[in-house]
C-alpha cells in the first residue's frame, strides 16, 4: 500500500481550497471531508497490509547538493501505522463533526482548508523517515495550528492566542532544530531515523559504552530535541499556550490541541527513544518535567470554570503523563526492567497517547456539543442540568470522563496503569507518587466538571433551553465513545502493534494506588460539589494558573524589553547612523560643494577652462621637464 | 628680422585678449567677437608655424591652405552663432550673459 495517499490527498485538498475558497464555497467542505474519509480508508489499507518489516520509501529527493541530501521519505513501521490510524480516524470524525458545528460560520471554506493543511502536515510528521522532514512538517503543523486558533481572528483574544501559541512553539522549535543539527554533525550528516537508531542502539558507533560515546553531547542533543516536544506538547515551562489555544473552534481543540498535534511531541520522543536511552540524565530530566507538568496542570484544572479550559489543563496533565512515561521507560531500561517496553508490546507512552486521543477528542467534541447547545456559553457555572436536555451528549461525556479518570475496564484505566507501572519501575518513587496524586486530582476535577455542568438545576436561560445536538455531531461522539471503551483491549490494540498494551504484571501497588486515587478523587468531588451553585472552594493560586502568564510578562518586561531597548539603541547608532546616515551625509556635502561650481554662468565655465589650460601648459612646459631630468 | 617668436607673441596676446573679453564682458555679442578673435589668434599661430617650417627650402603651404578652411568654417559658425544669439534675445529680451543661467546645476 502506498503511503503517499494519506499524505498527498489532504495536501491537494488544502491547496485547492485555500487557493480557490471564494469560488468553491460549499464544495470546499465536501473536498475536505472527502479527502479525510479517503485518507482514513487508505490508512486502514496500510494497516491491513501490515507486515512486521520496517519499510522506508523515498517519495521525493528534496534537496540534493554535493554530499548533503534531504529527502522526503516515509518510514512505515508499527509506530507510524498505529499513529496514522489515530490521526486519520479522529481527523475524519472531527471533519464530520465540524459539518454541524461550523454550519453557520461564514468562513467555513477557510476553516476546512486549514483543517486539510493540518491533516497533511500531521501525516507528514507521523510518516517522516528523517528528522529534517519531520522538522519541516513540525513547522507546518505549527502554522496550521496558528491559522485554526486564529480562525475567529476578529476576536482580539483569539488573535492574541494564536500569536502566543506560535511564538511559544518557536522557542521549542529552535531547540528541536539545534538538536537535529547536533545529530546531523554527529552522524556524518545523516539524520535518517533508521540509521540514527542503528548508530545509537547497542553496538553502534555512538551507543552508550562504545568509544564514540560522549555523555554530555548525547545529553545535550537529547535535551534539545526534547525542547521541541516541550513546545509542541505544551510541557512546563512552555505550557502556557495550550489553554489559550482553546480560543479556536472546538473541533480544532479536539483534533489539534487534544488528540493529535500536541501528541506529536510525545510521538517524536518515542521515535528518538534510542537517543533518550543513551543518556540517563536526559531521561531523568524528561521524566521529571513530564511528571511536574502533569501535577501542576492537574492542580490548575481544579479551579477552572471554562469547560474547555478544564479539558485543556487535563490535556496538559495527560501529556505530562506521556512524557513522563517516555523518560521513565528509558530510566527503567537502565535499571534492567526491560519487560515493560521490550520489542513486542507497545510503548506505554504510545499506548496512553492512543487511548487518550479517543476519549479526549470525545470530551472536546462533547464540550463542543454543549457549547453549541448553550449558544456559545462556556462557563460551567452557567450550565447545569444538561443531563436531561442532552442525554446522548451526557452519556458519551460521562464515558469519556470515566475513561480519563481511569475507571476500571475503560481504556484510560489500562493505559494509566501502564504509565504508572513504568513510573514504578523507573526506580524513582517520587515519579510514581506524583503520578498517583495526579490521577486523584484528575478524578476530582473531572467529577467536578461533570457534576456542575450536567447535574443539578439549569442556572441560566440558555442552559434551560439547551437541546440535543444534530446527528452529524452526535455520530462522531458515539463512535468515539465506543472507542473510548474498547481501545484498551487487545481486540483493537493488537492490530495497531505499537499501541499494544504493555503487560503490567505483579504490580499490586500500582493497581491499588490507581484505584485509591480514583475513589479519593471522585468521592471528594461529589462531597464538595453536589448541589452547589457556586464554587465552594477558591484557591487563587490554582485559578490563576500559578501566575505563569504574569511571571512571563514580567520576564519579558524586565529582560526582553531591556534587551530590545539596547539593541534598538545600537541599531540607531550603528546601522542607522554609521552605515546609513553618515555616507549619505558625506555624499550630500560633496554634492553641495560641487554644485557651487555649476553656477550656470558661461563665463565662469570659460574662466575655469582657461585656468585649466594655463595649468596644463604650465605643467607640460615647466614642471614635467624638471621632473624628467 | 621677424622671427617665429614675434608671431607667437602676437598670437598669444590676441588669444589672451580674446579670453579676457570672453570672461569679463557681459554683452553676448562682444563675447562672441572676442571668441572670433581667439580663433584668429590660433590661425595666426598656424600661419606663423607654416612660414618657418621649411620643406625643400620653401614654406609649408599645407598649413596655410588649412587656415583658409578654418576661416571658411568660422564664417559658417558665425552664422550659426549669431542665429543662436538672435533666438536668445527673442526669449530673454536681453543680450546680457548673466541672464542666461539655464545650465545651473
Amino acid at each position: 500500500m502506498n503511503a503517499s495517499i494519506p499524505l498527498l490527498l489532504p495536501f491537494f485538498s488544502a491547496l485547492v481550497i485555500l487557493l480557490g475558497h471564494r469560488q468553491l464555497k460549499g464544495a470546499a467542505v465536501l473536498i475536505s471531508v472527502g479527502s479525510s474519509i479517503i485518507s482514513f480508508i487508505a490508512c486502514l489499507a496500510l494497516l491491513a497490509a501490515a507486515d512486521d518489516k520496517t519499510n522506508n520509501q523515498l517519495l521525493l529527493p528534496f534537496i540534493d547538493v554535493g554530499h548533503f541530501h534531504a529527502n522526503i521519505d516515509v518510514l512505515i513501521d508499527k509506530q507510524s501505522r498505529g499513529m496514522m490510524f489515530i490521526v486519520s480516524f479522529i481527523g475524519m470524525l472531527v471533519h464530520i463533526f465540524s459539518l454541524g458545528y461550523m454550519k453557520d460560520d461564514e468562513a467555513r471554506p477557510r476553516f476546512f482548508g486549514s483543517l486539510s493543511l493540518f491533516m497533511f502536515s500531521m501525516t507528514g510528521i507521523v510518516l517522516a523517515g528523517n528528522l529534517l522532514m519531520m522538522f519541516i512538517f513540525w513547522e507546518l503543523v505549527g502554522l496550521s495550528s496558528y491559522l485554526l486558533i486564529g480562525h475567529w481572528y476578529q476576536k482580539a483574544s483569539a488573535a492574541e492566542a494564536c500569536k502566543k501559541a506560535f511564538l511559544t512553539n518557536r522557542i521549542g522549535d529552535f531547540g528541536f532544530m539545534i538538536g537535529i543539527l547536533l545529530l546531523f554533525g554527529a552522524n556524518n550528516g545523516n539524520v535518517n531515523l533508521f540509521d540514527l537508531e542503528t548508530a545509537f542502539k547497542h553496538g553502534g558507533p555512538l551507543a552508550l559504552g562504545s568509544p564514540g560515546y560522549n555523555a554530555s553531547f548525547t545529553t545535550a542533543a537529547a535535551l534539545c530535541i526534547f525542547l521541541g516536544a516541550v513546545g509542541k506538547s505544551a510541557q512546563f515551562p512552555l505550557h502556557v499556550w495550550l489553554p489559550d489555544a482553546m480560543e479556536g473552534p472546538t473541533p480544532v481543540s479536539a483534533l489539534i490541541h487534544a488528540a493529535t498535534m500536541v501528541a506529536a511531541g510525545v510521538y517524536m520522543l518515542v521515535r528518538v527513544s534510542f537517543l533518550i536511552e543513551a543518556s540517563p540524565l536526559a531521561a531523568e530530566i524528561i521524566a521529571g518535567i513530564g511528571c511536574g507538568t502533569a501535577l501542576l496542570a492537574a492542580l490548575m484544572a481544579t479551579q477552572q470554570n471554562d469547560i474547555k479550559r478544564v479539558l485543556a489543563y487535563s490535556t496538559l496533565s495527560q501529556l505530562g503523563y506521556m512524557v513522563m512515561a517516555v523518560g521513565a521507560v528509558a530510566m527503567a531500561a537502565k535499571n534492567g526492567h526491560d519487560g515493560a517496553h521490550a520489542a513486542e508490546p507497545g510503548h506505554p507512552a504510545m499506548f496512553h497517547l492512543y487511548t487518550h486521543a479517543f476519549f479526549k477528542a470525545m470530551l472536546f467534541l462533547g464540550s463542543g456539543a454543549v457549547i453549541y447547545a448553550c449558544h456559545h456559553e462556556q462557563d460551567i457555572w452557567k450550565m447545569g442540568g444538561l443531563r436531561k436536555h442532552m442525554p446522548v451528549t451526557f452519556w458519551t461525556f460521562s464515558i469519556g470522563t470515566a475513561a480519563l479518570m481511569g475507571v476500571p475496564f475503560l481504556s484510560g484505566f489500562w493505559s494509566k496503569e501502564a504509565v504508572l507501572g513504568v513510573a514504578f519501575d523507573s526506580g524513582c518513587k517520587v515519579l510514581f507518587l506524583m503520578g498517583a496524586a495526579t490521577a486523584a486530582l484528575t478524578a476530582f476535577y473531572m467529577t467536578r466538571l461533570l457534576i456542575v455542568a450536567f447535574f443539578g438545576k439549569p442556572r441560566t436561560e440558555s442552559a434551560h433551553h439547551a437541546t440535543e445536538a444534530p446527528m452529524v455531531m452526535i455520530l462522531p461522539l458515539a463512535i468515539l465513545a465506543i472507542f473510548s471503551v474498547i481501545s484498551g483491549y487487545d481486540v483493537l490494540a493488537t492490530p495497531l502493534q505499537a499501541m499494544k498494551p504493555p503487560h503490567v504484571e505483579g504490580h499490586q501497588t500500582v493497581l491499588v494506588a490507581s484505584l485509591l486515587a480514583l475513589i479519593v478523587g471522585v468521592g471528594s468531588a461529589i462531597f464538595l460539589y453536589r448541589g452547589k451553585d457556586k464554587d465552594p472552594i477558591s484557591i487563587k493560586l490554582f485559578a490563576n494558573k500559578f501566575y505563569f502568564d504574569e511571571i512571563y510578562a514580567v520576564i519579558v518586561r524586565v529582560c526582553q524589553d531591556r534587551l530590545a531597548w539596547i539593541v534598538t539603541a545600537l541599531e540607531r547608532v550603528f546601522v542607522d547612523g554609521l552605515i546609513a546616515r553618515l555616507p549619505t551625509a558625506i555624499v550630500a556635502r560633496i554634492g553641495a560643494a560641487t554644485r557651487m561650481l555649476q553656477g550656470g554662468h558661461m563665463q565662469g565655465y570659460t574662466f575655469l577652462l582657461g585656468g585649466g589650460v594655463i595649468g596644463v601648459v604650465y605643467l607640460v612646459v615647466y614642471v614635467l621637464p624638471r621632473l624628467g631630468h | 628680422m621677424i622671427t617665429l617668436g614675434h608671431y607667437l607673441v602676437v598670437s598669444g596676446m590676441l588669444f589672451a585678449l580674446g579670453l579676457a573679453g570672453v570672461i569679463a564682458r557681459r554683452n553676448i555679442i562682444i563675447v562672441y567677437m572676442c571668441l572670433e578673435m581667439m580663433l584668429s589668434a590660433a590661425n595666426l599661430a598656424l600661419v606663423g608655424f607654416s612660414r618657418f617650417h621649411l620643406v625643400n627650402g620653401l614654406p609649408d603651404y599645407t598649413a596655410q591652405s588649412l587656415v583658409f578652411f578654418t576661416i571658411t568654417v568660422a564664417a559658417a559658425e558665425v552664422a550659426v552663432g549669431l542665429a543662436i544669439i538672435v533666438a536668445l534675445f527673442r526669449s530673454k529680451q536681453s543680450v546680457d550673459v548673466e541672464s542666461v543661467t539655464k545650465l545651473q546645476g
